[in-house]
């Protein structure tokens, strides 16, 4: 068998659609509208577009990969439809790069669109549904019954804010973390998103406001937990050696590497640990990067406890010590390791999905186009996408093109 | 029991649907007993039932659990928009390491949701729903 020689991909076209809420917008047209706006970032035809990957689950009738190809007229000759909750992108992001680089594809779509805010009429602090028992834009449908693991768990009341609580409390019992180290993390996420005309809070928020804020289940707040909003997102990516030649400074895609430990939060092995801690080495080994060369972080924030524990688990800092780690600022625009400079899911947009905005704030760093929120000469970012209940972790390190 | 049951609003619950691996687990809850699977290869216990070892993919038999262990990590559940958990707030959402090895999922009933702390004692109590058993635990002094 001959094979192609390996090449190396490149982001060549973003784009977001718009946000927090957008009433007249469906799941696919959040994905359309974005689609529309990366392939004119890229310069890119549609019909360039031959790999096609998504996720979702946000609306039942674009579970499957197929039918959004064929809503937005793509044909491709490689589809992939991995789900892992959140973290799917950056999953993704890896499949779209092995396929790129062992030439089953040239160029492909990473799409995601959400209408969460409008139609799944869930609001930040209501406790939610149980996780994943069905889909969240059916909002009266109730199955009578629940089959499978998640019939050891759904009887109890659990939802997605009290199996995150139950991370954050083992992690305050056995390291000292305290509610204060982490509103910090609110605090700095509100403060990122004051640069962002579109984030759905801007005003200030400090650590008296996020502590004294409703408690949902215990240690977390209402602040502690991310917004939910509709929006929409794609990346394009293609050859390094084609990407050269299009319109937008390329971002190189240095590595992709994801780990799982679990699905349901019940069978957490560890509940101070994810799999970032699995698959952080392997990312930094295959970019040929260190910790201290990442100029910006971009690392889901469904919850204030989903970054310190990413923050320890990709090596930022030792285990047990995020809550030291966040507590200085340097989170913010303009500190020490500026993370999720567009304001992230704790203050400007999270449709239920946000692994894609991860990769696209991270490019618009890259690039220098963040605007207010630049980090200056950044030259290298590190996404980290988690997904599921604290379950599957993608991390990305990627580099703009020299 | 039944007061309890009401008190629960266990009947109102997104309940499980046995099948052809779980149901001796739920039909020792019937009997107030708590079974576990072990594998007759590697001897690890495991929970949730499954078709094979999930350590080793070895065979597994089941048996009875003491049914005691301490809470490994909790939260007091204070808001939730889903009835009957809207009508059963603040109660404790808990994951309960048992003695076997294996963890559960489960509410920590029948106490002030404030006394409960990581490392509290608990015992199995299980409390009906309709025709099915639920596993709770109840804070335990331990002998």
């Amino acid at each position: 068998m001959i094979r192609a020689a390996w090449r190396n991909a490149s982001i060549a076209g973003i784009g977001l659609s718009d946000y927090p809420v957008v009433p007249n917008l469906t799941s696919e047209g959040h994905a359309a509208l974005a689609f529309g706006r990366a392939l004119a970032d890229s310069g890119l035809h549609k019909a360039d577009i031959d790999g096609f990957f998504c996720a979702g689950n946000a609306a039942p009738h674009i579970e499957d990969a197929e039918n959004l190809a064929e809503q937005l007229g793509i044909r491709p000759r490689f589809i992939d439809n991995t789900y892992t909750g959140g973290s799917a992108f950056e999953v993704l992001l890896q499949h779209a790069t092995i396929a790129i680089a062992a030439g089953e594809c040239d160029t492909a779509l990473i799409v995601y669109g959400s209408d969460a805010r409008s139609r799944g009429k869930r609001t930040l602090g209501s406790g939610g549904v149980p996780p994943m028992a069905y889909p969240w834009d059916l909002k009266d449908y109730r199955p009578s019954r629940v089959g499978g693991p998640m019939a050891f768990e759904v009887p109890f009341g659990g939802n997605i804010i009290s199996s995150y609580a139950l991370a954050a409390q083992r992690h305050m019992f056995e390291f000292g973390t305290t509610s204060e180290q982490l509103a910090e993390i609110a605090v700095a996420m509100r403060y990122n998103a004051g640069f962002n005309p579109s984030a759905m809070y801007r005003d200030p928020l400090t650590v008296a406001d996020v502590v004294g804020s409703a408690l949902i289940a215990d240690p977390l707040h209402r602040w502690d937990c991310c917004v939910v909003s509709d929006g929409g997102g794609a990346v394009i990516i293609t050859t390094t050696e084609r990407a050269r030649d299009l319109a937008t400074h390329p971002v190189n895609v240095l590595s992709a590497k994801n780990a799982g430990t679990h699905w349901n939060i019940g069978q957490m092995p560890d509940f101070t640990r994810t799999g970032a801690a699995d698959c952080a080495d392997a990312a930094f080994e295959a970019a040929g990067v260190t910790r201290d060369d990442i100029d910006t972080l971009q690392v889901y924030d469904s919850f204030t406890i989903t970054v310190l524990l990413q923050l320890e688990d990709l090596g930022f800092c030792a285990k047990g010590e995020g809550g030291a780690f966040v507590s200085d600022g340097k989170l913010k625009v303009g500190g020490a390791l500026p993370t999720n400079t567009d304001g992230g899911g704790l203050s400007s947009c999270h449709p239920g999905m946000r692994g894609i905005f991860l990769i696209i704030e991270a490019v618009r760093q890259l690039r220098g186009d963040a605007g207010e929120a630049q980090t200056p000469g950044a030259e290298l970012a590190m996404v980290s996408g988690s997904g599921g209940l604290l379950s599957h972790l993608g991390v990305a390190i990627l580099g703009r093109d020299r | 029991m039944n007061d309890l049951a009401a008190e629960l609003h266990t009947t109102e619950r997104m309940l499980p649907q046995p099948d052809t691996v779980s149901a001796e687990f739920w039909d020792g809850l019937a009997v107030g007993e708590l079974r576990l699977q072990r594998c007759t290869d590697c001897d690890t216990a495991q929970f949730y039932p499954r078709p094979t070892c999930s350590t080793c993919g070895g065979a597994v038999e089941w048996f009875v659990a003491t049914g005691r262990g301490e809470v490994h990590t909790f939260t007091v559940v204070r808001a939730n928009g889903v009835e009957p958990f809207a009508s059963l707030v603040p109660y404790v959402f808990a994951v309960v390491q048992l003695e076997e090895g294996p963890r559960m999922l489960t509410n920590v009933i029948q106490c002030d949701p404030e006394s409960v702390r990581i490392g509290t004692h608990v015992q199995l109590t299980p409390v009906a729903a309709g025709e099915l058993v639920l596993p709770f635990f109840t804070p335990a002094s331990r002998e």
